[in-house]
């Protein structure tokens, strides 16, 4: 409560210290100053326009929910490249509210909505805005330096969590955000949405639907547009597909040519094929105690010699990874990865 | 305007509480504007959180001491490192101290012109595997002024320059660290001045494979005390510098064109100064593009003394010098790997492509050889090893000095 308040009153006294600085240009100071929601924002009712997404494989944030959403400029449209990437028009609008259920095993418990991080198309860049909800749950207010709040939920075990979620302030929004110098989405992607979503109940493929109410230009018929598979469903696709989707969104938006970490030569997107850059006896390169006192990345056969799963078993700041937006350890993520290393052909 | 603003960043800096402090402080790294200079004002600073500043140009961040502004670490549960500085332009850090940073203490990656002076990052309570990485860490960047600083127990490198270019490191102390300075697959560095002590490694100059930037090329290392880098390795296993013997003065591994003068080598237990290719980590790799050989090596006007001292026993060369050795272990150490490509007719390499020695003070020398002993080399009874320092008289053309574009 008092939090929210001095956030408030902080930024306020600061954009009228730095007036100048290009954030206040787009930023508004409260969530409700866009529009994006009917009243009450906290039910997160959309209106027309702004369009509800999910996308196939998620990043993994401390088990918060997620409701993502799309708002582009009337009358413009996404048009896409060879390379299926998107070229997204001024003003569009990425939407994403994380929130706890009080009980995550039903659907229907109390929700307490933290954060709307907002993406806002200006230009060539993309500006990161985070927006705190305030505890009464009325409005979400601008948060430039993040903040950190206590959140409790029941899990999926039947057992009470209780951690300490960080809001990342603007610098951290970037730190993952960012591709060659250039902030841009992350999730949204062909592969990531090519998927159904259920739109007043009725289910439709999320690439169709953006055509058809006109947002997304329509594909070239021939092409088969490819999906990601969704790594928390045992079903869907082979485990080394399910591991990479896992490693895709968590890792590589840092760990890719061009990313934040590519100092370390661990490459992890999808389309990766070199078994080094993958980190397959792979010696670390600046590690430090990351490193676990092991020799490689990989060591196919044997998670417990890799260092991959050292790390993203840890939950020491100094060691583990990813580096934000994690106080817990993501289990099912680790124990897909566990199973993919322990899978892969012994040799040496 | 200007009056009103800094009193506002006065009442944030001196504001109520800690934690206001770092919610303050991080967001004037957000906020701030070209030519804006960051106050800290002199205390203890508990953070929590990584401190970010990005995409800035013309900054300088200030305390009024390293002995009197702190940003203590200790208690971090976010980030893995103290001050993270991304993607600027001219940005100076002084005065200040970072110190128990989870990770790395200050990074900066993807800046162009940086300058740490009188900086000091630290780890309480010595020497530890549990302590951070590095100390103070530029990677990727252009035109690196490192100056007055101090490093102390790092559990990688105090002070670490990689795959950067145009690079300064001067007038600075590092002890208590695995190793004391480090540039590694960087191009143009100039490290002088420098009081190098208590380290496992004091210089380590190296070029790995499999990395974005490679190559590094055209070092100069000189005039710097290295004493005593003679504390055990507590790097955590599987990083490089784990590999790093105790006792080591300077290393130079798989990298091309580094002079070596005017420094004082004294008293490092295993050796004075080691020139290696990367064969000598036992490491395979893959990568093609990499040269693993060192080529064009300089080591002039360098004064060596060593008291008589058992080698590390930790390592497998310290246990083979010591067996061959005794206490009397040679200053300069080479593993006789020169770069095939250099090969001309007959074996002959060419002085410029060489390892040359000239005009040290006192210094000794060990050709290891291990391209002929390499099936037991490490064997001391039947390894031949050349100990004629004269097989390395030549003299190389000097390095150019580095000339640093910062505004």
């Amino acid at each position: 409560m008092g939090v929210g308040k001095a956030i408030l009153a902080v930024t306020a006294t600061v954009s009228l210290v730095f007036p100048a600085h290009p954030i206040f240009d787009h930023a508004l100071p409260k969530l409700s100053d866009y529009g994006f929601f009917k009243a009450p924002i906290n039910e997160q009712i959309p209106i027309s326009g702004v369009i509800p997404y999910t996308i196939a494989s998620e990043l993994f944030s401390d088990y918060a929910e997620k409701l993502r959403f799309i708002k582009v400029p009337n009358n413009k449209s996404i048009s896409h490249n060879d390379d299926l990437s998107f070229n997204y028009p001024d003003g569009t609008f990425l939407i994403k509210t994380f929130y706890y259920p009080s009980d995550i095993r039903d659907p229907d418990s109390d929700r307490r909505l933290i954060e709307t991080r907002l993406l806002k198309k200006t230009g060539s860049e993309w500006l990161a805005m985070p927006y705190v909800w305030n505890n009464e749950q009325t409005e979400a207010v601008l948060a430039l330096a993040g903040d950190r709040t206590e959140v409790s939920w029941i899990h999926s075990d039947g057992k009470p969590i209780s951690i300490l979620y960080s809001v990342p302030n603007l610098n951290q929004c970037k730190s993952c955000h960012v591709y060659n110098n250039v902030q841009q989405p992350i999730g949204p992607k062909v592969r990531n949405l090519n998927l159904n979503f259920s739109y007043d109940d009725i289910p439709m493929n999320q690439l169709d639907k953006w055509i058809s109410v006109g947002i997304l230009e329509p594909f070239d018929d021939k092409i088969l547009l490819p999906r990601t598979v969704n790594y928390m469903d045992a079903h869907d696709g082979s485990l080394d597909q399910r591991a990479r989707a896992w490693l895709d969104i968590n890792c590589a938006h840092c760990h890719r040519r061009g990313g934040p970490a590519e100092t370390s030569g661990l490459y992890l997107e999808v389309e990766e094929t070199d078994p080094t850059a993958l980190g397959i006896f792979k010696p670390p390169v600046a590690a430090g105690r990351g490193s676990g006192d092991l020799k490689y990345n990989i060591v196919p056969g044997h998670p417990e010699e890799s260092i991959m799963d050292f790390r993203i078993r840890s939950r020491d700041p100094g060691i583990m990874m990813p580096e934000l937006n994690r106080k817990l350890v993501h289990k099912e993520g680790v124990e897909l990865i566990q199973a993919w290393i322990k899978h892969m052909p012994e040799r040496k | 305007m200007q009056f009103i603003r800094s009193i506002i960043i006065l009442k944030f800096t001196f504001s109520l509480c800690l934690a206001e402090f770092e919610k303050d402080l991080q967001l004037q790294l957000i906020l701030a504007e070209p030519g804006d200079t960051i106050k800290l004002s002199s205390g203890l600073f508990p953070i929590l959180g990584t401190l970010s500043m990005e995409g800035k140009e013309n900054i300088v961040i200030k305390g009024t001491g390293m002995n009197s502004t702190t940003l203590n670490f200790s208690t971090q549960v976010e980030g893995a490192q103290g001050l993270s500085i991304t993607n600027c332009k001219n940005i100076i850090l002084e005065d200040f101290t970072v110190q128990n940073a989870k990770g790395d203490a200050i990074k900066c990656q993807y800046v162009d012109g940086i300058t740490f002076r009188r900086v000091k990052a630290q780890w309480l309570g010595g020497p530890k595997s549990t302590n951070g990485a590095y100390g103070l860490y530029p990677v990727q960047c252009e035109n690196v002024l490192i100056e007055h600083c101090v490093a102390i127990a790092a559990s990688d490198a105090g002070i670490y320059v990689g795959q950067s270019k145009n690079i300064i490191v001067r007038f600075s102390e590092a002890f208590e660290n695995v190793a004391g300075i480090e540039i590694e697959n960087s191009t143009k560095a100039d490290v002088y001045g420098n009081n190098v002590h208590g380290n496992t490694g004091g210089i380590l100059v190296f070029d790995l494979p499999d990395l974005v930037v490679k190559e590094g090329k055209q070092i100069r290392i000189f005039d710097n005390i290295i004493k005593k880098n003679n504390i055990d390795n507590f790097a955590p296993e599987g990083n490089i510098v784990a590999k790093v013997p105790s006792g080591t003065g300077i290393m130079v591994m798989a990298t091309e064109q580094v002079e070596i003068f005017g420094n004082t080598i004294i008293d490092n237990k295993t050796a004075g100064t080691a020139i290696v290719s990367y064969f000598i980590t036992e490491e395979e790799t893959k990568d093609t593009q990499y040269n693993p050989y060192t080529s064009s090596i300089y080591v002039h006007d360098n004064i060596y003394r060593r008291e008589p001292q058992i080698p590390t026993l930790d390592h497998d060369i310290g246990l083979l010098l010591f067996t061959r050795f005794y206490k009397d272990v040679p200053d300069i150490i080479y593993d006789g790997m020169p770069d095939p490509k250099h090969l001309g007719a007959g074996g002959y390499i060419p002085n410029s492509r060489r390892l040359c020695i000239a005009s040290n003070v006192d210094a000794d020398y060990l050709n290891l050889e291990i391209s002929k002993n390499f099936e037991s080399w490490y064997s001391p009874f039947f390894a031949e090893f050349k100990t004629d320092i004269n097989e390395c008289e030549c003299e190389q053309e000097p390095i150019p000095e580095v000339v640093l574009d910062i505004d």
